[in-house]
């Protein structure tokens, strides 16, 4: 009587939970957005629908809702229509494997983090093909932006995670976590310095998130949309929801980035004080750590000019890529020596 | 679609071939600032040729100017470039001024000088934050905008409006001015230098600002002769070229100013130059006040102005350069011809040799840093 078990009603609701996080979030952290944008640039924000602007997401949303879903003549349809589900699925499945909480999560798979890196690399796939598909000028030349720039940050990118798993020894999100139970300063991001397997691992971190503003597409490294430059890039064709899509998943795209920051630095659901831990507070301190690094990406984007597109690849390759490079061999090597001695 | 020269393998003949697209840039883009429309001709992201093509906001002001009366223009030239209204109305008074030789009383000449200098840091904090939005910081803008506020308001208590001025008279003022206005500006100078040095702590000397501009966009002193550029762009190629120095006019010899010059010729230079600008301009603005004598703002002047035959000129340094106005008069009340050069369209024609080769983001910096307004291009 397998099929009358509880897992497939676990999953669906997972599913549901995980549609409505992404949905939420993506509605919220654009409001959240302007809203310290507005702070930033010392002015109120959005705060006429509803009490404080609380309904201006619902607005936005209505509006994108009811706008008609128009190809223009000349592209290529099925992949102009394709590319926003590409863009939108991937995080909607990273986030399955996201821990928010010890229990609290859709499968714990030994191999969450190379599951969350492997889709995390279709999202290049989509902005091209939306890019290309849209047949205009700004939009080819966004794609071919964007291919350039994903696969300049993947490399320092993999090679940091490279470095975590180094010292974690596993791919499993929920183990990583656990291993950094304790007080804050048995998060990674702090343990490699007084255990000595990786002095440099605030420079990791530093590394990991310059990386993942770039792959997510966001300022100063917003490549794809410069709207100074190329007026929205591979979106400048889309209208309606498939916008609203493109729109959506940057910030589901944000969330996972941040998620697995919090987990691969900060301790997921761990308590920063070693007390008020379990199954209420975990999610809880975890969701906290995200917004905490969501907040840092959106205070970038409201301060930064955007880079240059040719500094932006140096900056991979000339100081990136050699620094994640030194900081896994230093972590490698001390690691070994620790073991040896 | 796009193909990188060097990926395609040698033709027949040995030489690499080409392909490139004409990318429509405008009239209607986030970085043309209006309708300035460019034709370029791209091979990849590298420019090839970047066509300016004007004309889209052109208003027949010259034209304009040969059917009415010397005094029915006047309001014309506040709408030439509506961000530093103050400079051509300042030009176009002071050509009438010149032919008809009409005596101005020096408070008239010292309010001028404040009012300009105002207009001109005006217009400067709306370039700074358009430049800035030109490279995805969008946060100085408002910030720019907030200050600009302050002189706006300072300039509508003298003169009833915000932009389009129309403030000097043939002789003089229509207003003078009052305590506020005084006690406004003081304020405003006090309180300006504190937020330039917040601009450059927090914005020049932010690190991917410098990677920017530094370098990028070469416009040297032989191309600026070349093409009549002037203003920022020509001290930015550190020749110190300023109207207010060079031929000096209104009551700028009685100030202690320096022209700041920048030898670099790139971007970086240009904005330096406005940076540095704003600076002097609060100079002159606090000796103006210091030296501010009494006396009406309004000179004798004929009821019906007719000038008496011949050509003159009258040349000012406005926010973008040197403005020229130059009225030819056949002894009518209304001119046989109006003149106006405008410093925005000799900014901008460098604009096709100096893109030339560079690629996409570079050359809408480059463009920033010309500070273009495009009514003062058509005009």
């Amino acid at each position: 009587m397998r099929f009358l078990s509880l897992e497939p009603i676990r999953i669906l609701l997972y599913l549901v939970g995980i549609c409505a996080f992404v949905g939420a979030n993506a509605a919220y952290l654009v409001l959240a957005e302007r809203k310290i944008a507005g702070r930033i640039q010392r002015r109120p924000g959005p705060n006429e629908a509803g009490y404080g602007g609380w309904l201006q997401p619902v607005a936005d949303g209505i509006k994108l809702l009811v706008k008609q879903v128009m190809v223009p003549p000349g592209t290529d349809g099925l992949l102009y229509r394709l590319a926003p589900l590409m863009v939108m699925a991937p995080p909607l499945i990273c986030l399955a494997v996201v821990p928010f909480g010890e229990d609290l999560v859709a499968r714990n798979i030994n191999v969450g983090l190379l599951l969350v890196f492997s889709l995390g690399s279709v999202n290049v796939m989509a902005l091209m093909l939306g890019g290309w598909a849209s047949r205009n000028k700004y939009s080819v030349i966004s794609a071919a932006r964007v291919v350039s720039q994903n696969v300049a940050y993947e490399i320092p990118m993999l090679l940091v995670v490279i470095t975590m798993l180094l010292a974690t020894g596993t791919l499993n999100l929920n183990e990583i976590i656990r291993q950094q139970a304790g007080w804050f300063w048995h998060w990674n991001i702090l343990r490699g310095i007084w255990t000595l397997t990786n002095p440099l691992i605030p420079v990791t971190f530093v590394i990991f998130f310059i990386c993942m503003l770039a792959e997510t597409n966001r300022a100063p490294f917003d490549m794809a949309e410069a709207e100074s430059e190329l007026v929205a890039g591979a979106f400048t064709e889309y209208g309606g929801m498939g916008f609203g899509v493109f729109f959506m998943a940057e910030y589901a795209n944000i969330v996972v980035g941040c998620s697995l920051a919090t987990v691969l630095f900060f301790g997921g659901w761990q308590s920063p004080i070693g007390i008020l831990s379990g199954p209420i507070w975990g999610p809880l301190w975890f969701l906290g750590k995200m917004y905490a690094l969501i907040f840092v990406v959106i205070w970038i984007r409201w301060t930064f000019p955007r880079t240059q597109f040719y500094g932006l690849l140096n900056l991979s390759w000339k100081i990136l890529i050699p620094l994640s490079l030194f900081t896994l061999l230093l972590s490698g090597a001390l690691i070994t020596l620790t073991k040896l001695l | 679609m796009i193909v990188r020269k060097e990926s395609i393998p040698p033709g027949p003949s040995g030489e690499a071939p080409s392909e490139t697209f004409v990318l429509n840039l405008g009239p209607q883009h986030p970085a043309a600032h209006g309708v300035l429309r460019v034709l370029m001709t791209m091979d990849g992201e590298w420019i090839t040729k970047a066509e300016p093509v004007i004309g889209y906001i052109h208003r027949m002001h010259e034209k304009m100017g040969e059917n009415r009366t010397w005094a029915q223009f006047l309001p014309n030239t506040s709408r030439i470039d509506y961000l530093s209204a103050m400079h051509y109305t300042h030009a176009f008074v002071g050509a009438v001024e010149r032919a008809a030789k009409i005596e101005v009383p020096p408070r008239a000449e010292y309010v001028r000088v404040i009012t300009s200098e105002l207009n001109r840091i005006a217009s400067h904090m709306v370039w700074w934050g358009a430049m800035l939005a030109d490279l995805g910081g969008l946060t100085p803008f408002l910030y720019a905008f907030d200050d600009r506020e302050l002189i706006l308001d300072l300039l509508e208590g003298i003169c009833g409006a915000r932009l389009t001025y129309c403030y000097y008279r043939f002789g003089g003022l229509c207003n003078d001015i009052d305590d506020d206005f005084v006690q406004g500006t003081r304020a405003f100078v006090k309180h300006m230098p504190p937020r330039l040095k917040m601009y450059r702590d927090l914005v020049t000397d932010n690190i991917i600002l410098r990677k920017r501009l530094t370098g990028i966009g070469p416009i040297s002193a032989e191309m600026c002769r070349k093409y009549g550029a002037t203003g920022p762009v020509i001290r930015g190629s550190g020749v110190a070229y300023d109207v207010r120095k060079i031929e000096p006019y209104s009551v700028y010899p009685q100030f202690d100013f320096k022209i700041p010059t920048y030898p670099e010729c790139d971007s970086m230079a240009r904005y330096l130059v406005r940076m540095d600008e704003m600076e002097q301009s609060l100079r002159i603005i606090e000796q103006a006040l210091d030296q501010l004598p009494a006396g009406p703002v309004m000179g004798k002047v004929p009821r019906v102005l007719k000038l008496p035959p011949g050509d003159y000129c009258y040349a000012v340094e406005a926010a973008r350069g040197r403005f020229m106005v130059r009225i030819v008069s056949d002894g009518k009340d209304t001119p046989y011809r109006v003149k106006l050069r405008t410093p925005s369209f000799s900014n901008l024609s460098l604009y096709e040799e100096a893109s030339k080769g560079m690629i996409l983001p570079d050359a809408l910096a480059m463009m920033g840093s010309l500070d273009l307004v495009i009514p003062d291009i058509d005009r």
